[in-house]
């Protein structure tokens, strides 16, 4: 019998309380974005923020939960922004989205930060509740500018080196999902699809923890997805609301692993699903790939939750732990 | 139907104009707001006693200032500069039946958006924009535009709980649209600009912008003038494929990438009147007249005078207001400074100079 875990990617909306207080803390402008090195009064509202979203996963019960990632302001690019041998430039446009992030640009060795560890440490649930989030290389190389590495192979290296000893300082969690919907959004070309899965091993060999590379905004092309398979990881991430026909062909036809992440709640559209609903659509996956059996099925939303205002967002949470109550017991 | 055989443009020349030739100016519609309008915003939500008719009182008052400022810049059609609108989809999506307000989404850092959800049918509720055309025409001396979000806009920027497709969620606002803007037209309103920003973002989506401008555009009186406003995006993705769309004019952006975008109107016959973005909306310096002159000659290369509107690049709400005053002031005078020299046969730019500007050659250059 497959277990079934209620999860998310992360990126939560702020509380609209927080969305208030931090404007007026920090300000509205590109100079104002985190740094990474904020103190005082910006630290202890992040600290109230990281507990009230921690709380509300907890109330919720989902089987994961994360930071939530609330300072992430340059969204996936995160890790990037604060590095001190990165420069951030001006804003670009983050995916098809109307968001905006500051362009890293990478001017320096990427060495180690631990500004993401900081984080996770300071979340207060058991580790084998503790999902922690990280980008993916591939889309993390894929968001940034190399200005120090040279060619588009050494810079996503670089990265995955980097990501792999950010992984490493992580305290103790359960799973981590590493974010690529560039695999999907900016898929990679000839010898690059090769290098992607290969700096994908790369992060993964850090931890101990169960990997999930989660991909969004619709299906990876064969070939990726395909380079993708061979990837020493426990699960892949599928988006199966934004093109549910193209990513369970993909399933179908390359086979998957053992454990599966299936996006199946939008979290880009305020209509929350029933929890019916998400069950249906975890059956209908599992129906299209009989000769699978999957020992451990991820119920997650497909895309970030920062989309979403803050109700709603919420809500998903919700449904997501009740859905997955529902198919324990079916 | 033709979109060119009916001269839109002439009922705007002012009866004293001073020059043969005539290049219209206005504005693309949003302008800073005085700051005691900001004031009397926040104090209706501080204290009781500030009710609903002091705060239209206010917005009265600062359609009166705007739309005066506008005149004073010399411009041949105004706007009120949007004083009664907080932001170009919220302000509709309050006005149709068929939204909801779940709160705010980031955009980037720390700006937000009330991004509203649709969670029904849409439905023509209370008047969008009537009210505020019949003021400003009674605080103007000179004709009123009036600029309308589009519908493939207010659909773009919202979540869609309730209709199949994004597509079939545009042309329902469409056909609202379009009542609003019969509305409007029976008001007298004769220049009406729809704004259409998302177009830029997803130019692969412009069939589904002209199917939505066939609906608004659906038995609107044929000397009414329909412009259309696209800005910050990639025009070559548009063009020429926007020329098939039902309206006489393209309201576009071009100062802010110093024209680098122009010879994407050259490859193929600009067949529409073109509304050239001529100051920078992005930028708190006011260009001098000679620069604003030179940028307007650019137009020349595209269309000629008689079809060349003068406007700025995008709405100047983000502007200080002395800046954005600044840039209308300027624009104006290098306009009337521009009319002069056609006039005398100095500028022999593009199509400007031919004999009548009806058999063009346009300038290699």
């Amino acid at each position: 019998m497959r277990d079934v875990v209620a999860t998310t990617p992360g990126l939560f909306p702020l509380p609209d309380w927080a969305k208030d207080e931090l404007s007026d803390l920090k300000g509205h402008q590109k100079s104002d974005l985190v740094s990474g090195d904020e103190g005082g009064e910006i630290a202890s509202t992040y600290d109230r923020v990281r507990t009230e979203l921690v709380d509300r996963q907890v109330e919720a019960g989902l089987g994961r939960v994360v930071e939530g990632q609330a300072r992430w302001d340059d969204m996936l690019a995160h890790p990037l922004a604060v590095h001190e041998n990165v420069e951030t430039r001006g804003i670009v446009r983050y995916y098809d989205n109307n968001n905006f992030y500051r362009e890293p640009v990478v001017r320096g060795d990427l060495t180690f930060d631990g500004d993401v560890a900081a984080e996770l440490e300071a979340v207060d649930v058991d580790a084998s509740d503790l999902q922690a989030v990280l980008p993916g290389p591939y889309s993390l190389s894929d968001l940034a500018t190399d200005e120090h590495y040279g060619d588009a192979e050494s810079f996503l290296a670089g990265i995955a080196e980097f990501l792999a000893a950010e992984a490493d300082a992580l305290p103790e969690h359960e799973t981590l999902f590493l974010l690529e919907p560039s695999l999907v959004e900016s898929a990679p070309g000839d010898g690059l699809d090769e290098a992607a899965s290969e700096a994908i091993d790369r992060v993964a060999a850090a931890v101990d923890s169960d990997v999930v590379v989660h991909t969004y905004f619709g299906a990876v092309p064969e070939k990726p997805y395909a380079h993708l398979m061979d990837a020493d990881v426990e699960a892949i991430g599928f988006d199966f609301v934004t093109d549910h026909e193209q990513t369970v062909y993909n399933v179908q036809e390359y086979g998957t692993k053992d454990d599966i992440a299936m996006g199946v709640v939008d979290g880009q559209n305020t209509l929350v699903e029933t929890a019916d609903e998400i069950r249906e659509r975890i059956q209908w996956v599992e129906e299209r790939v009989p000769a699978q059996s999957f020992d451990t099925v991820y119920a997650t939303a497909n895309t970030e939750l920062f989309y979403l205002p803050t109700n709603k967002a919420e809500a998903k949470l919700d449904a997501l732990a009740a859905a997955t109550e529902e198919v324990l017991e079916a | 139907m033709s979109y060119n055989a009916i001269d839109t443009r002439e009922q705007f020349r002012p009866d004293d104009h001073p020059t043969d030739h005539f290049l219209l100016t206005t504005v693309v519609g949003s302008y800073p707001k005085p700051k005691w309008l900001n004031r009397a915003k926040e104090l209706q939500g501080e204290r009781e006693s500030f009710t609903d008719e002091h705060l239209q009182e206010a917005e009265d008052d600062a359609c009166r200032v705007i739309t005066d400022e506008h005149e004073r810049a010399g411009l041949d059609v105004v706007v009120d500069g949007e004083m009664r609108r907080n932001e170009m989809v919220e302000y509709f999506a309050h006005r149709i039946d068929g939204y909801e307000f779940n709160g705010p989404v980031k955009v980037w850092g720390h700006n937000y958006f009330d991004k509203p959800s649709v969670v029904g049918e849409v439905a023509y509720d209370e008047q969008w924009l009537v009210e505020e055309f019949e003021f400003t025409t009674d605080a103007a001396t000179r004709p009123v535009k009036v600029p309308i979000t589009g519908p493939y806009t207010l659909a773009n920027w919202s979540f869609n709980e309730a209709y199949d497709s994004e597509e079939e969620l545009a042309y329902a606002l469409a056909d609202l649209v379009n009542e609003e803007i019969d509305k409007l037209v029976d008001s007298g309103c004769q220049y009406i600009q729809i704004d259409e920003p998302a177009l830029a973002t997803t130019p692969d989506d412009h069939a589904i912008v002209g199917e939505c401008l066939e609906r608004i555009a659906d038995d609107v009186d044929e000397d009414v003038r329909l412009g259309l406003h696209v800005c910050y995006g990639d025009y070559s993705r548009i063009y020429p494929e926007i020329l098939e769309f039902p309206v006489h004019e393209f309201d576009l952006e071009l100062a802010n990438g110093d024209y680098d975008q122009l010879p994407v109107f050259l490859e193929e016959e600009f067949t529409k009147d073109l509304a050239l973005g001529v100051v920078d909306a992005h930028t708190a310096e006011v260009e001098p007249v000679e620069v604003i002159k030179e940028n307007i000659k650019k137009g020349f290369e595209v269309v000629p005078p008689e079809r060349l509107t003068v406007s700025p690049d995008c709405g100047l709400k983000l502007l200080p207001r002395d800046v954005a005053y600044g840039k209308m002031e300027n624009m104006v005078k290098a306009a009337r400074q521009v009319e002069e020299e056609l006039d005398a046969g100095e500028i022999t730019v593009g199509y400007a100079g031919e004999a009548g500007g009806n058999s063009p050659t346009p300038a290699d250059d």
